[in-house]
Order: structure tokens, then C-alpha cells, then sequence
């Protein structure tokens, strides 16, 4: 893994992303009842680039957003509003169809439940042999058995289990299935969202040595999305913590886990059992993630942060660079907070 | 941290076996095991999915689901059997004298009353207080598990609080009656990161103030690291390893924790590949003869293919496994 | 084709597929719970009996009764054959033109049971494709198909069938319309019928729609209409073969009523209501046999199929189980 000093362009590029999911009420209901338009707001601005052959995590707490950014790149949402640019090529809600249709392939997704994201009526194989059919990467039959066999392989099954059907596989052997799947369509990039929380720490391990392993055989680069920080430390280059919607900060792994800068990162940072029982005792944060339909005016975590003063409760704050670790707070901006 | 108990155990599994008949043949899910807990200590059971943790705790609280039953083994809470009572009476312990707490606060809730009605119910149940006095009653209680505001809140409805306040609410639901034990299976795993170390520092603080003990059910080392005194490990269906907690994460004896423990990613000290445990927990069907850890294990002698290691004490610990025979004799 | 681990992935030819299939199928909670309860395997016995006795009518009846030149004026109005005036050629007895009243029960339930089955395949299609389609598609589309899907159902399916019969009487000419009755029959009986599988399986729709296997489908970059085939459609039909053992014996009856209030099949060739209908003008002179016996085989052969329905229902529903 390269440490992130590359000046070549990123391979994902990520502007001013906006997604809201209308949950108004019924058309009828607003009209007599006169309630107003109610959104969403999921995504509400993030930028951030990832580099060829980085992991940029993604980390926060539900309903912070992260799946959500996950399934507009992928192209499962549209965006609101922004830009998402692979390789270069717009691939967001102003490309051309034709630019998206050619730029989609080279992403896919692993998803986080190993038991919803298998077609429980489909033999393994055919699971893993569709990415190839429907891109006509082989079009022999014989050819496309043998590549499925080696995927298997790769993912550390037997070929023979193609033949099986995926109740049979236990969550761990169904979260190969679907990484084989994922890498049958010859992707660069990866989209992993949550692939491990659904599993226990023994097999988790197993999964994220296997994703590590073929990060480095196939040279992909991932965007992995968890809540679990011990896990996006293992596995990140990058890391960027997420709260309401909002990126409020995002560094090099190291950086951010040795010097965290934001409150909410301080404050999830420490929210972490303690497993080497130094006997520290820690201070929980006292409140929850307010709701993301009237999220609070200004900064979103003033509510509960312990450095709010008025001008976080009136301005939103906007992410600033210091030293390649992005920002986006006032008292940080300020200096109040080091 | 280390208590040293002197007392009887307040609840005391012995030889617990539960089992579900099906058409293809008996399945066992917990086999054979034995644990104490003292009053006012927290043991930690930790456990992949399906190594029967959950069974044992419901087994405790006479919840266990049918099939299922308990086909051998005996459970006793203060020196009186608890497994083999009538369903009326078991009722009436749980609740009085061992509280539940489960993963969903939601299902523990009934969401057609408020929070004070069931309070007030379950307070009344137990204890002989007429409206005014269960009311206050609640009233602390929601006020001790860190409720803000509780005097408004009291009357809402439980769709009305968010997942952490939920699962206070049922916290103070467990601690109405002052039982002696609490159950609490997955208490903090629907929750987030930030909420899961106030539930956990919460539960822990209230245990010690009433002197309570609590059957912490986990499948997460760190949440028994920050809360247990004593931790058990199980493996399907069996206690692999039992101790007190820093025992137990700082040395682990059984090669099935000591795998556990290095498979856990953590903050500080990078490593570019985590250890691995090969292969998966067994299904309750092909449970393999001897040790059920020993097609995983790299240190698998022949003798740990047929023949099943008992529990043996290892300095604090006591330890499931053959390759600590002879330190033990 | 071999890799490392020495075995590969082989397609399994059509021979090992059939095999597999019974083989899982041996295995299965399905089969389980049939075997488990003697009910429904009587159900299923009596319901296959009656199946086949109707396929294989020609060769099943003891005569033809349209066959003119077997039937005999002499035969007719002959009691069963264990009374006093009875012929033991004809077990169930004849009616007043000499047909043997089993081999007319045999010849209209193979009439009974086409336009029922005809009828169900017909609303099953129908109603299936639209629920997928609403299902996945939603928005307008889902608003419109479910809008008339709600119209729909405010008319009884009777009267519904019985609007269809008097439209097409009206369009045709009563020749054609004599030829296509049939046809008329099972569209007018069909279509009364889509709504309920639409319902069920826009429901099923849209709780697969959001499972992580078809958004995976979707980032593949499957085309929606495959994906509404291949992933989502074969995820949502067990629902729907309990709809349609139920709406079996619905479709049955209503033919029954349709035939029996003379809306049906030409009475040349007379299903099990035809049969009724045309038996209850003799019922007050005694010749009871007529009518009583093509009702009776209507009812077990109704009950049987929904014995089989409501069996289907907790053996596929797991929370019964």
C-alpha cells in the first residue's frame, strides 16, 4: 500500500455531493393538513478524492449518511445535486448516459448482508458467473465455468461449491461468494459497505485478510464504509468521519487516529471499549445524533459538543486544510480547539 | 477489580445441557456446562453466533424457546432449583428476582403504553406499593438511568424515545423489582459506538450500587473487557475458557481465545495481516467427536479428535483444552 | 479447466439437474410437512384422481356420452346401479336421454377443471406481471395499475363474469359465440381474478426490490426487466402458488355458478354446474342420481383442492411453522 503521497490524479473524485430523500407526506394529507415539503437530508456536501490503490474509509454513526454515499457512487441513488468524477469522466447526475454506461463497470459493491445479498434461488455459480454474462467478458461456457472456478478458488472456496446453493454457506463462505462475484466483473474499484459487521471477529478477520491480499494482487482500491473504527484503522490509507450528512473530517489513518482534531472524532475515538484495560477511564459523550430531517442550525454537533459557542449554534462551519487533515470546525479554525 | 468471593454463588449452572429435537436427529446446543456467578459480580459470556450463549441465558430466565429444552443439568438461584419449575412460578422470578435486558429495546417494550404504565405495572407485580408510590418509584428510576428530564418524559410512549434512551428505559424496566441477577443478552449490539459506552458504563455503575449481579451476553471482547469481572468463553455449545476478565484477554490459554483476541483489529498497533482463525464454528449437526475447537486448532493432537477435554484450572483460570494436562497435574 | 485445488466447477447436464431437483426435493420441509399430515394427503389423492380421470376421460368413462351412436333412448332415466331398476352398466344411473351419469361426470370435470385451470393460468399471468411491474417500477405506474386494481374489487367477481358474458353475447355473433364460449368463459372468470395475485406480489415486490441481491443486480448493470425476471420473480412466486391451489377451487365454482345459471359452456358439452343445472329439473321426480352426484364430485373435488391450498399456505408460510 502506497502512503498517499501520489500526485497523480484520484481515481474518484467526489464534489459537493447532495442527496435528500423526500419523506413528505401524501400529496392529499399536505394539502389539507397544510404541512410543508419534508427532506432527508442523508449526503449534505461531502467532497473527498481517493487515490488508485487507496482504502478510504468512511466512518460515523447510523444514519450519518455513509451508506448513502456509497450507493451514489455506485450509481444505485441519483445525487441531489454535485459531482462524482471517475478517471476523470463526469459519472454524476450531469453525465452523458453513455460516459456512465462506460465508467460503471469498473466499480462494484459488496454489500453487508451476506444473507440478503445472495439470490437464494440461484446456484453459486450463475451468482457469480452474472457480472461475466452480462458483461460478455467470455462468452464460452466452458470458459466462464473455469473462470468461476478460479474466482472461487481466489476467495479461498472449491470450485466445486459452484455447484451448491448459497443457504448452504455460512456467512463467512457467503461473504466470498459475494467478493468473487464483485471481482467476476474485473472491477478497479471496490465499494464495501459495512462487508464485515454483519459477521463474528473470527471470520471478519478472514475477510478483511482476504480483502487486504487481493487489494494487493489485483491492485484495487476500495471505498470501505464501516462504524467500526478498530476495523477502518486495520484497513484504511484514509479515513473520513462523517456526522449528519457532512464529512467533519477526514486524514491519512495515522494522522487522524493519532492526532484526531474534530470533537465528534475525539469523541467516537473514545467511545471505544477499552480492550487493553489500561484502566483509563473514559468520559461518554453524553447525547445522540439528532434527527437528519431538522438537523440543528450551524454546526450539526454543537448539541453535544463540549467546545460549542455561539457561532457554531449560527454558522455552519466549512472544511479547512491543515496540513493535509481536513476540518470542518470553528473552534479548530479558531484555535480554540487543539 | 479482583474480587475475591467468599459467599455462596447466587446463581449456580451446573452441567446444563439444552437440546432441540428435530426431525433429523437431536440437536445440542449448549453441552454440558457448568458456571457460578456471585452476588454482585458481572460475568461476561462471549461467543460467536450459535456457541449457545444466548440459549444459556434464556435457559436461565425459563425462556428458552420450544423445541428447545433443558435435557439435563441443573440451574439454582440461592440454593433454590429454578430449571424444573412450574411455568406460574418461574414468572414470578423472573422479573422479581432476575431481570432481563435483550438486544432490541423494542421488543422488551410494549409500544402501546407509556413508559410509566409499564413501569408502574412491573413495579407493582413485585412489590407491594400502591399508584402514588410506584409512580415515584419509576420516577427514580428513570431519573438513576441518566433520563433527562424524566418528570415530562415519564408519560411518553416508547416510539417516543430514540434506541439509547429505549434501552435505559428498559434498564430501569430490569432494576424495577431489585432483583438479584440481570440477564442482559447483546444489551449495547443495535446500538452505536457512542451510546454502547454509556449503556455500558450506566449498567455497570447501577450493578454496583445495588449490588447486583449481571449475565453480561456478548459476542463483543470489548464490551466484556470494559464491564466484566469474570469472562466465559464458549465454542459450541461448550466453555472453552473461564477466568477473570484481564486473565483472560491480556493471557488467553484456550487456543480458540488466543486466536479470538488477535483477530480483533486494534487502534495503535498496526499489523498488515490480523490472525487468523482458519475455517468456521461448526453447525450444531457435525459437531466433531473430541474437542469441537480441534479442526481449527493448529496445535490438534490425535487425542484431541476423540477425546473431549474437561474444564481444568490453569492458574486463575480454568481452561477446556488438552495441551494444559500436564501443567495441570 | 482444472486449477489448483484440484476439482472444477462443472455445468450439470439435464439428467443431473431432474435428479438433483428430486433429490431436494425428497428433502425438503415441504415434502415433510406433506408426509406429516394424512389430510392433506388424502386431499391430494382424491384431487390427482380426479385430475386424471379427467385427462384420460376417453379411455377412463365407461362410454362416451357424446358419442350419439352409443347412446340409447332405452337407457334412459336408469337409477344407480345398486337400486332395484339399476344397471350395472351404468354405476351412477343415466339420465332422461340414456347418458351413463359417471361417464358425464368424468367428461365435465375434464370441462370443470380445463376452464378453471385455463382461468387461474390466465389471471395468474396477469396479475403477476402487473404486480411485478407495479412492484418495481412504482411512481404512476404503480398508482394507475393499483387504482384499477381497487376499482376492480368493488365489483363482485360474479357479477363481474356475468358483465364480461353479456358484453361478449352482445359483440358476437351467436354462432362464434357458442364456439368461443368457452374462451369467454375463462377470460370472464380470469379476469375477476388478477387483482389478488397483483396485490400479493407487488407486496412481495417491494420487500425483494430492497434486498442487497437485487441492488447488487443493479450495479452489475442489469437491465430491469431482467432483473424483475430472474431475481426478483422467481423470490415472489410462493405466495403466489398458494393463491392460485385457492383461486383453483374459486375458479371451479365459479364456473360451476356461471354454467348453472346458464351463462357458461354450451350445454353440449356440459361441465359439473351444467350437469346440475340440467339434473335439478328432474330432482322432483325422483331422478335425484342426476344432480346429486355431479354435485357431490364438484364439492370433494372443491374441498380437496382447498385442503391442498390451505396446506400449502403453513408449509410455505415460516412463521406457522
Amino acid at each position: 500500500m502506497n502512503n498517499g503521497t501520489n500526485t497523480e490524479a484520484p481515481l474518484l473524485s467526489v464534489d459537493g455531493l447532495v442527496r435528500y430523500f423526500d419523506v413528505s407526506a401524501p400529496l392529499l394529507n399536505r394539502l389539507i393538513e397544510r404541512l410543508d415539503r419534508s427532506f432527508v437530508k442523508a449526503v449534505d456536501g461531502i467532497s473527498f478524492d481517493i487515490g488508485r490503490g487507496e482504502t478510504f474509509s468512511l466512518v460515523g454513526e447510523s444514519g450519518c449518511g455513509k451508506s448513502t454515499v456509497a450507493r451514489l457512487i455506485v450509481g444505485l441513488y441519483q445525487p441531489t445535486a454535485g459531482s462524482i468524477e471517475y478517471e476523470g469522466v463526469e459519472i454524476g447526475p450531469r453525465s452523458a448516459a453513455a460516459d456512465r454506461k462506460r465508467m460503471q463497470p469498473h466499480m462494484q459493491m459488496i454489500f453487508q448482508d451476506p444473507y440478503a445479498s445472495l439470490n437464494p434461488r440461484w446456484r453459486v455459480v450463475d451468482i457469480i458467473a452474472e457480472p461475466i454474462r452480462v458483461r460478455r467478458l467470455l462468452s464460452n461456457k466452458h470458459e466462464i465455468l473455469a473462470r468461476v472456478g478460479e474466482l472461487l478458488s481466489q476467495v479461498g472456496l472449491s470450485p466445486a461449491d459452484g455447484e451448491r446453493y448459497p443457504h448452504e454457506f455460512s456467512g463467512g463462505q457467503r461473504q466470498r461468494i459475494s467478493i468473487a462475484r464483485a471481482l467476476a466483473g474485473e472491477p478497479e474499484f471496490l465499494v464495501c459497505d459495512e462487508p464485515t459487521s454483519a459477521l463474528d471477529v473470527s471470520v471478519q478477520a478472514q475477510i478483511l485478510n482476504l480483502m487486504k491480499e487481493l487489494q494487493d494482487r489485483l491492485g484495487l482500491t476500495y471505498l470501505f464504509i464501516s462504524h467500526d473504527l478498530a476495523v477502518v484503522y486495520h484497513v484504511s490509507t484514509k479515513v473520513g468521519v462523517m456526522y449528519l450528512g457532512r464529512l467533519v473530517e477526514w486524514a491519512e489513518t495515522q494522522t487522524l487516529f493519532e492526532n484526531p482534531r474534530h470533537p465528534y472524532t475525539r469523541m467516537l475515538l473514545d467511545a471505544i471499549p477499552d480492550l487493553e484495560m489500561s484502566g483509563r477511564q473514559r468520559i461518554p459523550v453524553a447525547g445522540e445524533v439528532p434527527s437528519p430531517i431538522n438537523p440543528p442550525s450551524g454546526c450539526a454537533f454543537h448539541p453535544r459538543c463540549p467546545h460549542a459557542e455561539d457561532r457554531c449554534r449560527a454558522e455552519a462551519p466549512l472544511a479547512q486544510n491543515y496540513d493535509g487533515v481536513y476540518v470542518a470546525c470553528h473552534g479548530v479554525a479558531e484555535g480554540r480547539i487543539t | 477489580m479482583l474480587k475475591k468471593v467468599e459467599t455462596s454463588p447466587l446463581l449456580s449452572v451446573r452441567n446444563l445441557r439444552i437440546e432441540f429435537p428435530t426431525r433429523r436427529g437431536t440437536l445440542v446446543a449448549v453441552d454440558d456446562i457448568s458456571f457460578d456467578i456471585a452476588p454482585g459480580e458481572i460475568l461476561g459470556v462471549v461467543g460467536e453466533s450459535g456457541a449457545g450463549k444466548s440459549l444459556t441465558g434464556a435457559a436461565i430466565i425459563g425462556l428458552l424457546e420450544p423445541p428447545g429444552r433443558i435435557a439435563q443439568g441443573e440451574i439454582t438461584l440461592e440454593g433454590q432449583r429454578i430449571d424444573n419449575l412450574p411455568y406460574e412460578e418461574i414468572r414470578r422470578i423472573r422479573g422479581r428476582r432476575i431481570g432481563a435486558i435483550f438486544q432490541d429495546p423494542l421488543t422488551s417494550l410494549n409500544p402501546l403504553y407509556s413508559v410509566s404504565r409499564q413501569l408502574v405495572e412491573t413495579i407493582q407485580t413485585h412489590l407491594p406499593l400502591n399508584d402514588k408510590e410506584a409512580r415515584a418509584r419509576a420516577l427514580e428510576l428513570l431519573d438513576e438511568v441518566g433520563i433527562p428530564g424524566a418528570g415530562e418524559r415519564i408519560d411518553h410512549y416508547p416510539h417516543q424515545f430514540s434506541g439509547g434512551m429505549r434501552q435505559r428505559v428498559v434498564i430501569a424496566l430490569a432494576l424495577c423489582a431489585e432483583p438479584r441477577l440481570i440477564i442482559a443478552d447483546e444489551p449495547t449490539t443495535a446500538l452505536d459506538v457512542s451510546i454502547q459506552a454509556q449503556i455500558i458504563t450506566l449498567l455497570k455503575r447501577l450493578c454496583h450500587d445495588h449490588g447486583t449481579a449481571v449475565m453480561l451476553v456478548t459476542h463483543d471482547m470489548g464490551v466484556i473487557a470494559e464491564a466484566a469481572d469474570r469472562v466465559a468463553v464458549m465454542y459450541s455449545g461448550r466453555i472453552a475458557e473461564i477466568g477473570p476478565v484481564q486473565e483472560v484477554v491480556r493471557a488467553a490459554k484456550h487456543p480458540y481465545t488466543h486466536g479470538l483476541m488477535g483477530s480483533i483489529p486494534h487502534i495503535g498497533h498496526h499489523v498488515d495481516q490480523l490472525t487468523q482463525i482458519e475455517g468456521s464454528m461448526p453447525r450444531l449437526q457435525e459437531i466433531p467427536p473430541g474437542c469441537p475447537f480441534n479442526p481449527r486448532c493448529e496445535e490438534a493432537t490425535d487425542r484431541c479428535r476423540v477425546e473431549r477435554p474437561n474444564l481444568q484450572s490453569v492458574n486463575a483460570t480454568e481452561v477446556a483444552c488438552h495441551l494444559f494436562d500436564k501443567a495441570g497435574a | 479447466m482444472v486449477d489448483r485445488q484440484g476439482s472444477t466447477v462443472h455445468d450439470l447436464s439435464l439428467k443431473d439437474k431432474f435428479v438433483d431437483l428430486i433429490l431436494r426435493a425428497r428433502d425438503s420441509d415441504i415434502w415433510y410437512s406433506f408426509t406429516r399430515s394424512p389430510t392433506t394427503m388424502i386431499a391430494a389423492l382424491v384431487t390427482a384422481i380426479i385430475m386424471l380421470s379427467a385427462l384420460f376421460a376417453p379411455w377412463v368413462a365407461p362410454h362416451n356420452p357424446f358419442d350419439l351412436a352409443t347412446i340409447d333412448l332405452m337407457d334412459a332415466s336408469m337409477p344407480p346401479a345398486w337400486m332395484a331398476e339399476g344397471d350395472s352398466r351404468f354405476l351412477l344411473g343415466t339420465d332422461d336421454q340414456g347418458r351413463g351419469i359417471l361417464s358425464t361426470i368424468i367428461f365435465g370435470a375434464r370441462i370443470s377443471l380445463g376452464v378453471g385451470l385455463a382461468s387461474v393460468v390466465f389471471a395468474l399471468i396477469l396479475g403477476v406481471g402487473l404486480g411485478l411491474l407495479s412492484g418495481y417500477v412504482g411512481g404512476t405506474t404503480d398508482a394507475v395499475i393499483m387504482r384499477i386494481a381497487d376499482i376492480q374489487l368493488s365489483f363482485p367477481a360474479i357479477l363481474l363474469a356475468l358483465l364480461v358474458d353479456g358484453v361478449a353475447r352482445g359483440l358476437l355473433p351467436r354462432d362464434t359465440h357458442d364456439e368461443l364460449a368457452i374462451y369467454v368463459l375463462v377470460f370472464s372468470i380470469g379476469i375477476s381474478g388478477w387483482v389478488q395475485y397483483a396485490r400479493t406480489v407487488r407486496g412481495s415486490t417491494l420487500v425483494e426490490k430492497n434486498k442487497e441481491y437485487v441492488q447488487a443486480a443493479r450495479v452489475i448493470g442489469r437491465p430491469a426487466v431482467l432483473i424483475m425476471l430472474r431475481h426478483v420473480l422467481p423470490n415472489v412466486m410462493g405466495p403466489v402458488l398458494v393463491i392460485a391451489t385457492i383461486h383453483l377451487a374459486l375458479a371451479i365454482i365459479t364456473e360451476a355458478t356461471l354454467s348453472f345459471l346458464g351463462v357458461g359452456v354450451s350445454p353440449t358439452e356440459p361441465s359439473l354446474g351444467t350437469l346440475i343445472n340440467v339434473g335439478q329439473d328432474y330432482l322432483f321426480s325422483g331422478e335425484w342420481w342426476i344432480t346429486v352426484f355431479p354435485g357431490a364430485v364438484l364439492a370433494i373435488l372443491v374441498l380437496a383442492v382447498n385442503l391442498l391450498g390451505d396446506w400449502l399456505r403453513d408449509a410455505l408460510n415460516p412463521r406457522l411453522r
